[in-house]
């Protein structure tokens, strides 16, 4: 096995045999000519053939990729009108009395060299079309047609670098994908290769002469990577991957933008589970209708020292921006319990499940607390946000985060800082909430059942122990109990539940969730259109 | 000799395929179409010495044409720009 890094274009993955595709080194000879208006007219020749044959790729990716994207293609003609390159060539032929080909290839070399040392990336993308279009002048001043690229089988084309006319070229049905040691995102084969919805990884460091058309090899365009001859537990984990991106595909093109609603019109909301700003283009990918846990422990985890202020204001500002006006509710810090953070000196303890963990953390360190509280209310003003509050267990608690919410909100005032006081809702997480669940309900704006901790609670199982794996029921009935007793509650309250644990995403429970009302299924990102499918599927009246 | 200046708005510059519409547009024109950014100068009929000015995004240039028809010449490409640049 051979793997290699690239930067994805496309994200996609593919797996097959592989085509290499070597440049032909026009060794372009030169020699000297007698007749110099003569070699001229053969330019002419070719200039020609070359626009009749960029017509027709012209014609073939209007087809493919629509006109936008084929316009390089009339660029390319407009370039070979150019005065000042065909001028160029002329001049070459007549004073050095050199032959066509090695007139073309020079002055192409020259205006592909200007544009390369150009400070623009988009610029410099441009040599590229400049080398295209000589080299299509010289293949046809030496009578060669272009490579045929259209009879081979379906393949993962490895290659040096590829030009917009020769990926057009491809029969679109036959590329599995496209691996190239050069190449910038902005080319157009870059382009062509999205628009086409091929993966492409480009900037691939590898070493052609040790990659043979024949071998096998995997295109994973979300990790970058190229694997060449992969062993079967490779393989075995890409087939996989991609029957779970068919089946993703699948499930878009036929729930994108669709309500979930069920057959007689009772609407839930899907939500989407994340750990980092990052995830959020999962979130859109998915087409959640918000993010119901935002887990802020992301902003605590792998550093040294506590995150400023600004830094949470600017993440939480930039995650309710990128989902506009969407709801995105932000847990206020877990931490303890399984995830721990040196700085914190939370030092060792016998049940940390049961431990100095969460709320119970913010409540002791209010300065901790504060700092956080500040960056969601700041970053409140700019969309939907709500808090959420983990690790509940009683009222007090509650009327505590409020005292200290209030302390803030007057020195956000004080200070004339901008502040918006957001939905502030509770995970129910703990027995003792889901029980006082009518006294809490009164307090707060929202409940969201994490049901992974409520579960190792009330069942009294340590999530961590293999060994209590028999009896570990997620299904229990007292379980199921109190989720409806927690939604009952809340709507008593005319407030709204949801839940935010593995549980939301159980498929075999999503009929029964609906039909205990809850407002709100919050999941990892690439479950919301499973669980929106069997939603439009299923009646609550039976 | 007539003149205009204009601040490019396209998120590209002015990149191949309008440079190349551009071209187009002033060859119809008998007057010498210029386009000046900076210090540099270049027919707008020179499709890749267009494209190497490399002009961007807020970049502002002078264009001008001089000739028989210059007034039409301006008015259109006026128009050219504003409605592709």
């Amino acid at each position: 096995m051979q793997s290699y890094q690239g930067k994805s274009v496309y994200k996609g993955i593919a797996m097959g045999p592989v085509v290499v595709l070597k440049k032909n080194d026009y060794q372009v000879k030169r020699t000297r000519i007698e007749d110099p208006e003569a070699e001229i007219k053969r330019v002419d020749e070719a200039l020609e053939k070359s626009k009749e044959q960029l017509q027709k790729l012209y014609d073939k990716a209007v087809q493919e990729v629509g006109e936008a994207s084929a316009a390089i293609f009339e660029v390319h003609q407009m370039m070979l009108e150019d005065d000042d390159y065909l001028e160029a060539i002329q001049n070459t032929i007549r004073t050095e009395q050199i032959n066509a080909e090695y007139a073309v290839a020079a002055t192409g070399d020259n205006f592909a060299e200007m544009f390369a040392s150009m400070d623009d990336d988009y610029m410099k993308a441009r040599s590229a079309d400049i080398k295209d279009i000589s080299e299509r002048l010289v293949r046809n001043l030496s009578g060669q047609d272009d490579a045929d690229l259209s009879s081979i089988e379906p393949s993962i084309i490895v290659a040096d670098d590829l030009s917009p006319s020769e990926t057009v070229q491809m029969d679109k049905d036959k590329i599995l994908a496209f691996v190239t040691v050069h190449g910038s995102t902005n080319s157009h084969t870059a382009i062509l290769a999205r628009m086409m919805n091929i993966p492409a990884l480009i900037g691939v460091d590898m070493d052609l002469e040790e990659i043979h058309t024949g071998m096998e090899a995997v295109v994973d365009g979300f990790q970058g990577t190229v694997i060449f001859e992969p062993d079967e537990t490779v393989k075995a984990q890409t087939t996989e991957k991609m029957a779970e991106e068919a089946e993703k595909l699948r499930l878009l093109q036929e729930l994108k933008g669709k309500e979930n609603v069920t057959l007689d019109g009772h609407k839930i909301n899907i939500y989407a589970n994340i750990g980092s700003v990052g995830d959020i283009g999962y979130v859109m990918e998915n087409d959640a209708g918000g993010i119901g846990l935002f887990r802020s422990e992301f902003l605590y985890l792998g550093r040294n020292d506590f995150p400023t202020e600004e830094e949470q204001f600017q993440a939480y500002k930039q995650a309710v921006q990128m989902m506009a006006g969407k709801k995105v509710i932000i847990r206020t810090l877990d931490i303890g319990a399984d995830k721990q953070v040196d700085y914190f000196n939370l030092g060792n303890e016998d049940n940390p499940a049961m431990g100095y963990r969460a709320i119970r953390i913010c409540l002791k360190q209010p300065e901790i607390f504060k700092t956080q509280l500040r960056a969601l209310l700041r970053a409140a003003v700019y969309g939907n946000l709500s808090i959420m509050y983990p690790m509940i267990t009683s009222t007090e608690e509650v009327k505590k985060i409020y005292e200290i919410v209030a302390e803030v909100e007057e020195e956000l005032k004080a200070q004339e800082i901008q502040y918006k006081i957001p939905e502030q809702g509770i995970m129910i997480e703990t027995p003792a909430a889901a029980i006082i669940s009518d006294r809490l309900a009164e307090m707060v704006d929202f409940f969201s059942i994490g049901t992974n901790d409520l579960t190792q609670y009330t069942l009294a199982i340590d999530r961590q122990n293999e060994k209590l794996d028999e009896f570990y029921n997620p299904h229990h009935e007292a379980l199921l109990r109190m989720i409806r007793m927690v939604v009952d509650n809340a709507h008593k309250c005319g407030k709204w539940a949801g839940i935010c644990g593995e549980l939301g995403a159980d498929t075999t429970l999503t009929e029964e969730f609906v039909r205990m009302g809850l407002d709100e299924l919050s999941v990892a990102p690439s479950m919301v259109l499973k669980l929106r499918k069997i939603v439009r599927e299923m009646k609550v009246e039976e | 000799m007539k003149s205009f200046e204009y601040t490019v708005k396209d998120e590209l510059g002015i990149h191949a395929r309008p440079a190349g519409l551009l071209v187009k547009e002033a060859k119809k024109f008998q007057s010498e179409c210029t386009i000046t950014k900076g210090d540099k100068t270049k027919k707008l009929t020179q499709l890749m010495m267009l494209m190497s000015l490399g002009v961007k995004q807020g970049d502002t240039v002078t264009v001008s044409a001089e000739g028989a028809d210059e007034d039409t010449a301006i008015a259109e490409l006026k128009a050219f720009f504003e409605n592709n640049l």
